[in-house]
Protein backbone atom coordinates (compact mmCIF):
# COMPACT_ATOMS: atom_id res chain seq x y z
CA UNK A 1 0.00 0.00 0.00
CA UNK A 2 1.43 3.40 -0.92
CA UNK A 3 2.71 5.62 1.88
CA UNK A 4 1.06 8.91 2.73
CA UNK A 5 1.68 11.53 0.03
CA UNK A 6 2.79 13.89 2.79
CA UNK A 7 5.57 11.49 3.81
CA UNK A 8 6.70 10.98 0.25
CA UNK A 9 6.56 14.62 -0.89
CA UNK A 10 10.02 15.63 0.40
CA UNK A 11 11.51 12.47 -1.12
CA UNK A 12 10.06 13.43 -4.49
CA UNK A 13 11.22 17.02 -4.12
CA UNK A 14 14.76 15.97 -3.28
CA UNK A 15 15.02 14.94 -6.92
CA UNK A 16 12.60 17.30 -8.66
CA UNK A 17 14.38 20.27 -7.06
CA UNK A 18 17.44 19.21 -9.07
CA UNK A 19 15.46 19.49 -12.29
CA UNK A 20 14.79 15.75 -12.48
CA UNK A 21 11.59 15.16 -14.40
CA UNK A 22 8.97 13.20 -12.50
CA UNK A 23 7.14 10.56 -14.54
CA UNK A 24 3.79 9.89 -12.90
CA UNK A 25 2.02 7.73 -15.48
CA UNK A 26 2.86 5.00 -17.94
CA UNK A 27 2.19 7.51 -20.71
CA UNK A 28 4.79 9.85 -19.18
CA UNK A 29 7.31 7.00 -19.23
CA UNK A 30 6.47 6.09 -22.83
CA UNK A 31 6.91 9.69 -23.93
CA UNK A 32 10.19 10.12 -22.06
CA UNK A 33 11.67 6.82 -23.19
CA UNK A 34 10.40 7.45 -26.72
CA UNK A 35 13.13 10.05 -27.17
CA UNK A 36 16.00 7.66 -27.78
CA UNK A 37 18.78 9.98 -28.90
CA UNK A 38 21.48 10.88 -26.38
CA UNK A 39 21.95 9.76 -22.81
CA UNK A 40 19.22 9.44 -20.23
CA UNK A 41 19.22 8.44 -16.58
CA UNK A 42 16.11 7.02 -14.93
CA UNK A 43 15.98 6.83 -11.14
CA UNK A 44 13.57 4.44 -9.46
CA UNK A 45 12.99 6.38 -6.24
CA UNK A 46 11.90 4.66 -3.05
CA UNK A 47 10.77 5.36 0.48
CA UNK A 48 13.33 2.90 1.86
CA UNK A 49 15.48 4.77 4.34
CA UNK A 50 18.25 2.18 4.25
CA UNK A 51 19.10 2.77 0.60
CA UNK A 52 17.13 5.64 -0.92
CA UNK A 53 18.35 7.93 1.84
CA UNK A 54 21.79 7.55 0.27
CA UNK A 55 20.71 7.38 -3.36
CA UNK A 56 19.01 10.74 -3.60
CA UNK A 57 21.93 12.82 -2.26
CA UNK A 58 24.22 10.72 -4.44
CA UNK A 59 22.25 11.70 -7.53
CA UNK A 60 22.56 15.35 -6.52
CA UNK A 61 26.32 15.04 -6.10
CA UNK A 62 26.75 13.15 -9.36
CA UNK A 63 24.73 15.71 -11.31
CA UNK A 64 27.01 18.48 -10.03
CA UNK A 65 29.81 17.01 -12.12
CA UNK A 66 30.89 18.38 -15.47
CA UNK A 67 29.70 15.29 -17.33
CA UNK A 68 26.11 14.25 -16.89
CA UNK A 69 23.32 12.61 -18.87
CA UNK A 70 21.35 14.70 -21.33
CA UNK A 71 18.09 13.92 -19.55
CA UNK A 72 17.20 12.69 -16.06
CA UNK A 73 13.84 11.45 -14.86
CA UNK A 74 12.36 9.51 -11.97
CA UNK A 75 9.52 7.19 -11.10
CA UNK A 76 8.52 6.43 -7.53
CA UNK A 77 8.27 2.73 -6.65
CA UNK A 78 5.39 1.82 -4.38
CA UNK A 79 3.70 5.14 -5.15
CA UNK A 80 3.29 5.61 -8.88
CA UNK A 81 2.70 1.95 -9.61
CA UNK A 82 1.75 2.16 -13.26
CA UNK A 83 4.66 4.42 -14.17
CA UNK A 84 7.13 2.25 -12.26
CA UNK A 85 5.89 -0.95 -13.89
CA UNK A 86 6.22 0.61 -17.34
CA UNK A 87 9.69 1.93 -16.55
CA UNK A 88 10.85 -1.49 -15.38
CA UNK A 89 9.63 -2.87 -18.69
CA UNK A 90 12.60 -1.10 -20.28
CA UNK A 91 14.98 -3.29 -18.24
CA UNK A 92 12.76 -6.31 -17.87
CA UNK A 93 15.64 -8.82 -17.65
CA UNK A 94 16.82 -7.26 -14.41
CA UNK A 95 15.08 -8.20 -11.16
CA UNK A 96 13.11 -5.23 -9.84
CA UNK A 97 14.62 -3.35 -6.91
CA UNK A 98 14.30 0.11 -5.51
CA UNK A 99 15.98 2.42 -5.32
CA UNK A 100 17.80 1.68 -8.52
CA UNK A 101 19.30 3.71 -11.34
CA UNK A 102 19.36 2.98 -15.06
CA UNK A 103 21.47 4.77 -17.63
CA UNK A 104 20.52 4.63 -21.31
CA UNK A 105 22.46 5.69 -24.38
CA UNK A 106 20.49 6.11 -27.59
CA UNK A 107 17.69 4.12 -26.00
CA UNK A 108 19.84 1.15 -24.97
CA UNK A 109 20.48 0.27 -21.34
CA UNK A 110 24.23 0.66 -20.75
CA UNK A 111 24.57 0.81 -16.96
CA UNK A 112 22.44 -0.25 -14.04
CA UNK A 113 22.78 0.19 -10.30
CA UNK A 114 20.53 -2.20 -8.38
CA UNK A 115 19.49 -1.51 -4.81
CA UNK A 116 22.09 -3.76 -3.24
CA UNK A 117 24.87 -1.70 -4.84
CA UNK A 118 23.45 1.35 -3.04
CA UNK A 119 22.69 -0.11 0.38
CA UNK A 120 25.08 0.88 3.14
CA UNK A 121 27.16 3.15 0.92
CA UNK A 122 27.76 6.80 1.60
CA UNK A 123 26.32 9.20 -1.00
CA UNK A 124 29.83 10.22 -2.06
CA UNK A 125 30.68 6.62 -2.90
CA UNK A 126 27.50 6.07 -4.92
CA UNK A 127 28.06 9.41 -6.66
CA UNK A 128 31.59 8.31 -7.50
CA UNK A 129 30.27 5.18 -9.20
CA UNK A 130 27.71 7.23 -11.11
CA UNK A 131 30.36 9.75 -12.10
CA UNK A 132 32.50 6.99 -13.58
CA UNK A 133 29.51 5.76 -15.57
CA UNK A 134 28.81 9.31 -16.79
CA UNK A 135 32.44 9.66 -17.88
CA UNK A 136 32.24 6.40 -19.79
CA UNK A 137 28.86 6.81 -21.41
CA UNK A 138 27.95 10.51 -21.39
CA UNK A 139 31.22 12.26 -22.22
CA UNK A 140 31.29 13.77 -25.67
CA UNK A 141 34.24 12.52 -27.68
CA UNK A 142 36.57 15.30 -28.77
CA UNK A 143 36.81 15.77 -32.50
CA UNK A 144 40.42 16.26 -33.44
CA UNK B 1 22.13 4.89 7.48
CA UNK B 2 18.74 3.24 8.00
CA UNK B 3 15.93 5.63 8.62
CA UNK B 4 13.36 3.10 9.74
CA UNK B 5 13.36 0.08 12.09
CA UNK B 6 16.78 0.79 13.54
CA UNK B 7 16.10 -1.74 16.30
CA UNK B 8 16.36 -4.67 13.85
CA UNK B 9 20.14 -4.75 13.62
CA UNK B 10 22.73 -3.40 11.24
CA UNK B 11 21.78 -5.75 8.40
CA UNK B 12 18.09 -4.84 8.47
CA UNK B 13 17.03 -3.83 4.99
CA UNK B 14 20.33 -4.90 3.46
CA UNK B 15 20.48 -7.51 0.71
CA UNK B 16 22.66 -10.34 1.94
CA UNK B 17 24.12 -13.66 0.87
CA UNK B 18 23.55 -16.41 3.40
CA UNK B 19 25.82 -19.34 2.67
CA UNK B 20 25.43 -22.79 4.15
CA UNK B 21 27.78 -25.72 4.63
CA UNK B 22 25.64 -27.61 2.10
CA UNK B 23 24.87 -26.99 -1.58
CA UNK B 24 22.34 -24.21 -0.91
CA UNK B 25 22.96 -20.49 -0.86
CA UNK B 26 20.35 -17.81 -0.19
CA UNK B 27 20.06 -14.19 -1.28
CA UNK B 28 17.45 -11.83 0.10
CA UNK B 29 16.81 -8.65 1.97
CA UNK B 30 17.68 -9.25 5.60
CA UNK B 31 14.82 -8.44 7.91
CA UNK B 32 16.37 -9.71 11.09
CA UNK B 33 19.17 -11.89 12.43
CA UNK B 34 17.69 -13.69 15.42
CA UNK B 35 18.55 -16.70 17.56
CA UNK B 36 16.61 -19.16 15.41
CA UNK B 37 17.98 -17.94 12.10
CA UNK B 38 18.16 -15.24 9.46
CA UNK B 39 14.82 -13.95 8.24
CA UNK B 40 15.03 -12.90 4.59
CA UNK B 41 12.44 -11.03 2.55
CA UNK B 42 12.04 -11.21 -1.25
CA UNK B 43 14.53 -14.04 -1.32
CA UNK B 44 15.83 -16.62 -3.75
CA UNK B 45 17.75 -19.81 -3.10
CA UNK B 46 20.17 -21.70 -5.32
CA UNK B 47 20.99 -25.36 -4.95
CA UNK B 48 24.36 -26.06 -6.53
CA UNK B 49 23.63 -29.80 -6.41
CA UNK B 50 21.16 -29.23 -9.25
CA UNK B 51 24.18 -28.71 -11.49
CA UNK B 52 23.11 -25.52 -13.29
CA UNK B 53 25.73 -23.28 -11.67
CA UNK B 54 28.16 -23.36 -8.79
CA UNK B 55 27.35 -21.33 -5.70
CA UNK B 56 30.08 -18.84 -6.64
CA UNK B 57 28.77 -18.40 -10.19
CA UNK B 58 25.20 -17.89 -9.00
CA UNK B 59 26.19 -15.40 -6.30
CA UNK B 60 28.36 -13.46 -8.76
CA UNK B 61 25.39 -13.12 -11.13
CA UNK B 62 23.19 -12.08 -8.21
CA UNK B 63 25.78 -9.47 -7.26
CA UNK B 64 25.59 -7.90 -10.72
CA UNK B 65 21.82 -7.49 -10.98
CA UNK B 66 20.04 -8.94 -7.93
CA UNK B 67 17.67 -11.88 -7.67
CA UNK B 68 14.06 -12.52 -8.55
CA UNK B 69 12.03 -12.73 -5.37
CA UNK B 70 10.85 -16.34 -5.34
CA UNK B 71 9.97 -16.27 -1.62
CA UNK B 72 8.21 -13.36 0.05
CA UNK B 73 9.83 -14.37 3.33
CA UNK B 74 12.13 -17.19 4.26
CA UNK B 75 13.88 -18.20 7.47
CA UNK B 76 17.32 -19.77 7.10
CA UNK B 77 17.71 -21.81 10.30
CA UNK B 78 20.70 -20.74 12.37
CA UNK B 79 22.21 -24.23 12.39
CA UNK B 80 22.49 -24.05 8.59
CA UNK B 81 24.07 -20.59 8.40
CA UNK B 82 27.78 -20.80 7.58
CA UNK B 83 28.27 -17.14 6.69
CA UNK B 84 26.38 -13.96 5.95
CA UNK B 85 27.67 -11.06 3.89
CA UNK B 86 26.34 -8.05 2.05
CA UNK B 87 25.58 -8.82 -1.60
CA UNK B 88 26.93 -5.38 -2.44
CA UNK B 89 30.34 -6.48 -1.18
CA UNK B 90 30.53 -9.39 -3.63
CA UNK B 91 32.66 -8.73 -6.70
CA UNK B 92 30.76 -8.96 -9.97
CA UNK B 93 33.69 -9.78 -12.23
Amino acid sequence: MPYSPMLVKPMREELTSLGVEELLTAADVERWMGQREGTAMLIVNSVCGCAAGGARPAVRLALEGAVRPDRVATVFAGQDLEATARARGFFADIPPSSPSIALFKDGELVYFVPRHRIEGKMPQEIAGDLGQAFERWCATAAIG
Amino acid sequence: MGTFHQDKGELHGVTVVVDTDGPEVFVGRCHEVRPDGVLLLDADVHNAAAGTASKQEWVRRAAAYGVWAKHKSLLVPSERVASIQRLGDVATE
